[in-house]
């Protein structure tokens, strides 16, 4: 391997180190090296989505950014998204209103939710839409995505509302 | 063991339910592996080298330079892959296909291939094969392909079809012609004639999952093959031929598949990546970046329609005419013929002609994209009768319905219909809030109708049956969308049992006997008619268990509910015996108790469709918004109706990308210029509304549930359907397929400059 560079990183909260060349996209990167291959390429030029992950809290596509700019910094992949044994809420609910088909680009429009309903709890139709713009489906039409992505809204909120009446 | 396909009226326990898909939770956790995310070790980089020219002669390929790159393993050209085809002219065009053999048929055309120890090496050590072509003359538009000024591609090609047989060479391959009845006398009865021409531009399938493969090859010739496909039987048996591997000795195994739509029922990469593996005796991994599915995969045609139609005033068809010409890329295909099929099939025209001419150009080899060839004929159709209900003053609805094809109907390419469904969905259609809801300023609404005609195939199932009583279904067709669950279904349905109860999985080649490729809707259909059958065999087999624990002639026993019932004098005070009570005693009744059925499913029954779309056009930009869209189609018997939505949405938003945005563009040097998603534009969330659906159930009399295959139809009608939606929005009539901005703005301009 040339130009070969040791990247430190955190990967779903876990500290990860791996080695890649400098040229190699944080895709390739985790999918080959981290062994993340729930990190799908649909077209490595960051027009499907299919790569999405979060880096520092940012939606990026990681066919985008290049491995060694991992150092130091905190990444997630659809693979984090679950905690303890229970699925996410938004995994649960793109099962429930199947929101996949062939599941490709699962991951991404996971990812890309979730980013979404971290900034905007309450989004309407049209905000879920254009969030999820960058996420390409061929499969479904993108119809039942949005109404798992609305139920799963409309289940956080309700959870948040019933733990903060608690305190 | 001989089963009776037949459809029985019946109260089903578990089909039509929205059952949770039982792979649910590896595909939204990452768990799932897809074509590109499996390893072997010592696997080696597979990379393919592609011409860059649409026709060249291949004078020389020199491959010493890269083959002395340190790290690069094997290097192969079409000299690694000897014609064995023994003259199957349709498997050596694959072999040359797959790899070029002497000449480069298309910008994209595989030309040679490396492996090599990583990714960088790989890419290094195709820059270094060098390739000497020298260019030819190329064509790559259809009707220019037709002319006798163009390059013929194929000296081979003698156009059938035509008689007498042309004596010179052509790029035309074949000349079809299919309907019945005198169109002359149909066209003299008719107060009103339309005629039109339509020009669709080449689409690709699109799935956001690159072609993918892992191929492992041993130097006694048994291999491993990992692959996305949509047939591994199929993929199984081509590799074979091609390579020489015998097919009991080629394990192939289909990984998860992110998306097909027909464009992965073909080879491409993996006999390249099997002959780069027994070269290096290594595995390797080929997997293919996006410009190279765009460039060296199988699009769909790109067609140039003629269509004329007479009708009465009061609305009758008299006569029909369409004359199809269809582009099969570097290799003749079939691609008119099937547009012959479908051109008229929703109607009872008593005069109908289709003509249809297949052409090879300088594009990459044509495959099949759901309900192939259909969708351009029903835009030329479905708008040339929109076109006539304005001339004779009639809604368009009730055009069609006036000539809606009934049972009993004979269809243009033969058959007689059976009980069909169109009927039903145009007046679903017409009773539909959606066709009263109220537009907007330069919004317009359009209608149209879809037809394919499905089919049935090779299948073979295995249903085993565990000592706690949980059931395995092993099934041979690839599940693309979802239909492990209605499978899972169908056998929970046949044996009586709950749902959670039955796990189905896709089996490897080794595991199974032969099935078709999940295609031509067949899947459900096919896979839910063999698992129907394996679970009642797997019956026969319980209740011959129940018999001899209670010691009672077998002919005594029913199965009802999930159980074995002791019928007959003296036996009724004994409790049923459960499927799980009957299993747990397996090991001592007899060993283990199982079910298996190979069938060739045949009666597919054909699904019908009609859309309703609401389109706003932006009279400054071109821009077609959809605001609204409505898919009504006949299922048959909608085993889970979450999937069959799904297949309704996901079909009719492909058809509006082909009707409004998506092409190849190809410049004059015959280079593609468009392989990859940003400048190949398909939907995004953001373009569309909700999808409503509504599923019609006209039992197919030929499936035990009725089942219709649902995965093709819903493409077919939307681009006439878009088109009759502008024509109403924006006062234009679109014959260019995508109906993109700068074409609806020319005809726009065109228009009011016509005053």
């Amino acid at each position: 391997m040339s130009n070969a560079t040791l990247v430190s990183t955190t990967v779903n909260g876990d500290p990860v180190q791996f080695a890649c060349p400098t040229d190699e996209s944080l895709m390739t990167a985790l999918r080959n090296r981290v062994g993340l291959t729930g990190v799908k390429e649909g077209c490595g030029t960051g027009d499907c989505g299919a790569c999405s992950v979060t880096l520092d809290g940012s939606l990026v596509c990681s066919c985008l950014v290049l491995g060694v700019e991992a150092e130091g910094r905190e990444v997630t992949t659809v693979e984090g998204l679950s905690e303890g044994g229970e699925l996410h809420v938004l995994q649960q609910k793109f099962i429930d209103h199947a929101a996949l088909q062939c599941g490709i680009c699962t991951p991404g429009f996971l990812v890309a939710a979730k980013s979404l309903l971290d900034r905007n709890p309450n989004p309407d139709e049209t905000e879920i839409r254009y969030a999820l713009a960058g996420n390409l489906c061929r499969c479904t039409g993108y119809d039942k995505i949005v109404h798992a992505v609305q139920a799963a809204a409309k289940e956080i909120r309700g959870k948040d509302k019933r733990s903060k009446k608690r305190r | 063991m001989g089963h009776d396909q037949k459809y029985v009226d019946k109260k089903y326990e578990v089909v039509g339910e929205r059952f949770n898909r039982p792979d649910g939770i590896d595909k939204v956790t990452g768990k799932a592996r897809y074509g590109a995310d499996a390893s072997a070790p010592g696997q080696l980089v597979g990379r393919v080298l592609r011409s860059p020219h649409a026709h060249a002669q291949i004078l020389k390929i020199n491959t010493a330079k890269a083959e002395k790159l340190p790290g690069v393993k094997s290097v192969v050209t079409f000299e690694d892959m000897p014609d064995l085809t023994g003259g199957d002219q349709g498997l050596a065009d694959i072999l040359e296909n797959c790899m070029a053999r002497g000449r480069a048929l298309y910008d994209g055309h595989a030309v040679a291939a490396v492996a090599a120890v990583d990714e960088q090496t790989a890419a290094q050590a195709l820059k270094l094969i060098d390739v000497k072509y020298k260019k030819l003359p190329h064509v790559t538009d259809v009707d220019e392909a037709m002319l006798e000024s163009a390059p013929v591609i194929h000296d081979r090609i003698i156009t059938r079809g035509v008689e007498p047989a042309p004596t010179k060479p052509s790029n035309i391959s074949a000349r079809t012609q299919m309907g019945y009845g005198d169109v002359d006398a149909g066209f003299a009865e008719a107060d009103v004639i339309i005629e039109k021409t339509y020009k669709t531009e080449q689409t690709h399938q699109g799935y956001i999952e690159p072609h993918a493969c892992l191929a492992s090859v041993n130097p006694d010739g048994s291999a491993e093959l990992w692959v996305t496909t949509q047939g591994h039987f199929v993929f199984r048996n081509v590799c074979a031929s091609l390579l020489g591997l015998d097919i009991a000795k080629l394990k192939v195994t289909s990984s998860e598949i992110g998306g097909g739509f027909g464009g992965k029922t073909h080879v491409w990469g993996e006999p390249v990546a099997l002959a780069l593996s027994r070269k290096a005796n290594r595995p390797v991994k080929l997997v293919m970046g996006r410009d190279e599915v765009f460039r060296g995969t199988g699009p769909t045609s790109s067609t140039s329609i003629d269509v004329k139609m007479g009708a009465k005033k009061d609305g009758t068809i008299t006569a029909a005419v369409a004359e199809l010409r269809y582009q099969g890329g570097a290799f003749p295909g079939n691609w008119a013929m099937l547009a012959c099929m479908t051109a008229f099939a929703c109607y009872d025209i008593k005069n109908n002609k289709s003509i249809g001419w297949d052409v090879v150009v300088n594009r990459p080899k044509v495959a099949a994209y759901r309900a192939p060839s259909a969708p351009m004929a029903a835009f030329a159709v479905e708008s040339t009768i929109d076109v006539l209900a304005k001339a004779i003053g009639m809604k368009p609805i009730d055009v069609r319905l006036k000539n809606v094809a009934r049972e009993g109907t004979i269809a243009p390419y033969g058959p007689t219909y059976g009980p069909i469904g169109i009927e039903h969905t145009l007046k679903a259609v017409k009773d539909h809030p959606h066709m009263r809801a109220k537009l907007k300023k330069n919004q317009g609404r359009g209608v149209a109708c879809g037809f394919w005609f499905n089919i049935g195939g090779q299948t073979c199932t295995d249903l085993n049956i565990g000592v706690d009583g949980t059931v395995n279904l092993t099934l041979g067709t690839v599940d693309v969308g979802g239909s492990r669950s209605s499978m899972a279904m169908i056998a929970a349905e046949e044996l009586g049992i709950p749902y959670e109860q039955v796990r189905a999985n896709i089996a490897d080649t080794t595991s199974l006997g032969h099935n078709d490729m999940t295609e031509g809707s067949r899947g459900t259909f096919s896979s839910g008619m063999a698992t129907v059958f394996a679970a009642r065999d797997a019956i026969g087999v319980l209740k011959e268990r129940a018999a001899k624990m209670w010691g009672v002639p077998v002919d005594d026993v029913v199965w009802e509910n999930g159980q074995a019932v002791a019928t007959g004098e003296g036996h009724g005070n004994l409790p049923p015996l459960s499927l799980k009570e009957i299993a747990a005693k397996s090991g001592r009744t007899g060993g283990p108790i199982a079910g298996h059925n190979e069938v060739v499913a045949d009666g597919a029954g054909m699904g019908f469709a009609s859309h309703i779309c609401d389109v706003e056009v932006d009279p400054e930009t071109g821009r077609s918004t959809i605001v609204r869209y409505t898919v009504v189609q006949d299922a048959g018997k909608a085993i889970n109706p979450d999937y069959v939505e799904g297949q309704f949405q996901g079909g009719a938003t492909q058809g509006i990308g082909w009707a409004l945005n998506e092409e190849y563009i190809y410049g004059d040097d015959g280079r593609l210029q468009n392989p990859g998603f940003l400048d190949y534009r398909i939907p995004v969330c953001s373009d569309l509304p909700f999808i409503d659906t509504k599923i019609l159930e006209v039992p197919n009399p030929l499936h035990p549930y009725g089942v219709r295959g649902v995965g093709e139809t819903s493409i077919v009608p939307p681009l006439a359907a878009v088109g009759n939606a502008i024509a109403n929005a924006a006062g234009v009539r679109m014959t260019h397929a995508p109906m993109s901005p700068p074409r609806v703005l020319a005809a726009i301009d065109e228009r009011d400059n016509a005053g």
